[in-house]
């Protein structure tokens, strides 16, 4: 019997439209465990570094964590992986809610889809059934819409779905897949799921799943759930914190160019505050999770939305307006399913082009003068790809290639093509450096985590919080307590910080914890409630695998460089591993060389940052570096550093 | 004749719908503690507690299974409090035919909540930490039986109202149903 996990994929051919479910390999959980490092190998097995990613012979694989399903509370995120059209490169976006426990009691681990279906449809996962339906009638539906609509088609309110948008329906780049409270936003995986004509995703499961070790997995699960709940570093604080001075004073506005120290006060507060509380309907969490990091807002005029994380911020700060504006066209781009990340750089980034006189009246007929009104204009443009929306639904980098006339100069915020957090800083700082510029996620949330991003300034304040961090491997504890402000730690220290950053996310990616109660959260308070030296016990005693940190940390190494292997294979090189260029404003170019230089020594790389032989055979990746020296990638004679 | 009242330990779980966040941990835990061995599988579908959700429409109720019924309602209600409709059902603790909700999905038969007999505390309540769920128990006075006056009241009218042969076929009927 397999424990936590179901053992069955499910296999669509949209093309064909056939359905088959398919035995996985025990031996692949051991090796990757589950989630995005399985969904991560069928990748590599199955889609050639020539495919292009709205093509039909693109894979868009839906994947359940190894845990979810089991008591273990906050393993519900589901990641979907697949090759982006911004990047065309690897993607691996996550969403949390309900879809992924609620397919493993359908009895599946993974829906891997493939093919392009002739028209618009849907998938009708209700246990051993499954079907591909029509979906004429839900075209150019909102996302929460057509998951009412389905509930209703299917006379099950326990249905629990995953639905595209028209931005998705248009492959828009920026197109996410939404569930409930929750969205797979980035990289435009929207759109790949728009390209093979699947339109929702419907799951119903009624099966149970087993665990190895009932009493003493449920024992821990058991006193998780108060220390998840009371622990105020773990989950989303800015679903509930109302004092917005740290973002909005020092995150840049308008397309991430403009800081507007001051902006917070006290009466802005108030007002905010006054707001949030007439349109904020209800706090809601996830699957077997006690934290609520999401919540509805419901705005006159608008259909009831959820909100969540940044998205609370970045359509305001990108037009230089007010919060209502913020509340106003969530409940327009919620309905398209757009990424509230990427987005509102993009519409900022075309008022930018308009100002300078690069884009005109001409590429924008009837283009309003309030800010407002461009960016619901811009919106509508792009969702449906009319005119300049055409352009501008490929992201800023490629969006500011196409316009040319010097439109290249306003992209000055993406990383491999990627927007990126609005933040314009003081001083590099080095372990940041590296993980924009390596970070296979291409976003530093994703990549950011475990260790602080600052030292505290008191000294016996660092060493008071050493000798609480149960979730640090040793050595940090000595950089962090020697760690001053202002001063750069060694560079021994950066490279393995951002290591053990990166390493969080891809155990938590694989075995669908939330980065909220794991990866993302130990940089603050440093107590995140899952870790690297707890998570092994929690994954024995599901699964009967025998774990512990230092196999935990292999496996995650595996699954880091396979994604690796994914994106290098697809022409990912040194010359692109950069930040923004002007993220810091004082930079250090020699020294950052050096940064690389002994990150890619440090994964055992080559000095182009590409993984060696020796490397990948040790991993068991062998037929990653076969791949490598028969296309010519190592050559025989570089195959080790 | 008169019952003897007699003191009896009443378990109550409080529902606060307002503090419900729909994680349903309630349905985890419910599941896991029935499974055989206990905790060796989960699986909300078997849980004797389930939330009634339409996020969307802000209707979160945690509803634990009650008494089997053979037959469903013949009309419905429809509340509407504080502005959200609720159909009676979403409410309604019964197994029965017009829905899944309280039925073992293999063999469809009835669930129904036993309180975690051997648990101090209900696992539903236990691991509901935002509080929507809280236990109660407290004592009561209760008559312990019906006085047989009144059974007899009651048996007459049926006499009366349907005569002796149908009564005895129902009675037999039920009983056997028991």
């Amino acid at each position: 019997m397999r424990y936590a996990e179901t053992g069955f994929n499910l296999e669509i051919d949209l093309t064909h439209g056939t359905v088959k479910r398919v035995a996985t390999d025990a031996k692949l959980t051991e090796l990757y465990l589950g989630g995005q490092g399985t969904a991560a190998k069928i990748l590599w097995d199955n889609v050639p570094p020539e495919v292009a990613p709205l093509s039909p012979e693109n894979m868009l694989i839906f994947s359940t964590g190894l845990l979810h399903a089991t008591p273990v509370p906050g393993a519900n995120r589901t990641a979907v992986s697949t090759f982006s059209p911004l990047t065309n490169l690897y993607v691996n976006s996550l969403m949390g809610g309900w879809f992924g426990p609620e397919l493993k009691h359908a009895g599946y681990d993974k829906i891997v889809l493939k093919g392009k279906s002739p028209k618009l449809v849907y998938l009708w996962i209700n246990n051993d059934r499954v079907e591909i339906r029509d979906a004429a009638h839900l075209k150019g539906k909102g996302v929460q819409d057509t998951a009412a609509r389905l509930k209703e088609e299917l006379k099950d309110a326990n249905i629990q779905v995953a639905a595209i948008g028209l931005a998705g329906e248009n492959m828009v780049h920026m197109a996410s897949i939404e569930h409930l409270n929750s969205s797979a936003a980035r990289h435009g995986v929207g759109a790949v799921m728009g390209s093979k004509g699947l339109k929702a995703i419907a799951v119903r499961g009624t099966k149970d799943v087993y665990v190895a070790k009932p009493a003493e997995l449920w024992a821990m699960c058991n006193s998780k759930y108060q220390e998840i709940h009371d622990n105020p570093n773990a989950g989303d604080p800015m679903a509930h914190d109302h004092n917005e001075g740290f973002h909005v004073d020092n995150f840049a506005w308008g397309n991430a160019r403009t800081r507007r120290p001051g902006y917070w006060n006290k009466e802005r507060e108030e007002e905010w505050v006054a707001l949030w509380k007439k349109v904020r309907t209800r706090d809601s969490g996830c699957f077997n999770c006690p934290k609520t990091c999401h919540y509805t807002i419901s705005y006159p005029g608008r259909p009831t939305y959820f909100l969540k994380c940044f998205s609370k911020l970045t359509y305001c700060m990108a037009a230089f307006e007010e919060i209502d504006f913020n509340y106003d066209i969530l409940g327009v781009t919620s309905a398209y399913g757009l990424d509230g990340f990427s987005t509102p750089q993009v519409l900022a980034f075309a008022v930018e082009l308009y100002e300078a006189g690069i884009l005109t009246d001409e590429d924008l007929p009837g283009f309003p003068s309030d800010s407002p009104g461009r960016f619901f204009y811009l919106v509508e443009k792009i969702v449906h790809r009319d005119g300049i929306g055409d352009v501008l639904a490929n992201g800023v980098y490629a969006a500011a290639r196409i316009i040319g006339k010097g439109a290249e100069v306003y992209d000055h915020n993406t990383t491999k093509k990627v927007e990126q957090v609005p933040l314009k800083l003081g001083v590099v700082n080095y372990p940041f450096f590296l993980m924009y510029c390596t970070g296979e996620k291409m976003n530093i949330t994703q990549i950011e985590g475990s260790f602080p991003q600052a030292p505290l300034a008191d000294k016996e304040k660092r060493k008071k919080f050493v000798e609480n961090w149960d979730a640090a491997p040793e050595r940090f504890k000595k950089w962090y307590a020697e760690w001053e402000p202002r001063e750069h730690m060694p560079i021994e220290a950066a490279v393995n910080v951002c290591d053990w950053n990166e390493a969080m996310h891809y155990v938590d990616d694989s075995i669908g914890t939330c980065a909220w109660l794991s990866s993302f959260r130990g940089q603050f308070g440093g107590s995140p409630p899952y870790h690297l030296y707890n998570l092994p016990t929690f994954i024995t005693l599901a699964t009967g695998m025998e774990m512990d940190p230092d196999k935990l940390l292999e496996i995650s190494r595996r699954n880091r460089n396979l994604v690796r292997a994914l994106n290098i294979r697809r022409g990912l090189r040194r010359d692109v591993e950069k930040p923004p260029e002007d993220h810091w404003k004082k930079r250090d170019p020699e020294m950052e060389q050096k940064h690389l230089d002994a990150y890619y020594d440090f994964k055992g790389w080559t000095n182009d940052g590409i993984p060696t032989k020796e490397t990948l055979d040790l991993l068991k990746l062998d037929f990653v570096s076969e791949d490598f020296v028969k296309r010519g990638i190592l050559a025989a004679s570089e195959a080790t550093p | 004749m008169s019952g003897q009242a007699k003191k009896k330990i009443v378990k109550e779980i409080k529902v606060d719908v307002e503090k419900c966040i729909g994680c349903r941990a309630c349905e985890v835990a419910c599941s896991g503690f029935h499974a055989s061995p206990k905790y060796s599988s989960f699986n909300p579908a078997r849980s004797r507690i389930r939330v009634v959700l339409d996020l969307p429409s802000d209707v979160y109720v945690p509803l634990r299974a009650g008494e089997y019924t053979a037959a469903e309602c013949t009309g419905r209600q429809t509340f509407r409090i504080n502005g959200k409709n609720y159909s009676e059902c979403s409410f309604c603790p019964a197994s029965c035919p017009s829905r899944d909700l309280f039925k073992e999905p293999d063999s469809g038969l009835p669930l129904k909540c036993d309180m975690c007999e051997d648990e101090k505390i209900p696992m539903c309540v236990q691991v509901c930490r935002p509080g929507a769920l809280t236990y109660e128990e407290r004592e009561e006075e209760r008559d312990d039986e019906p006085t047989p006056g009144e059974v007899e009241i009651g048996l007459q009218a049926l006499l009366h109202r349907h005569g002796a042969q149908k009564v005895k076929d129902t009675f037999a009927r039920l009983s056997q149903g028991e």
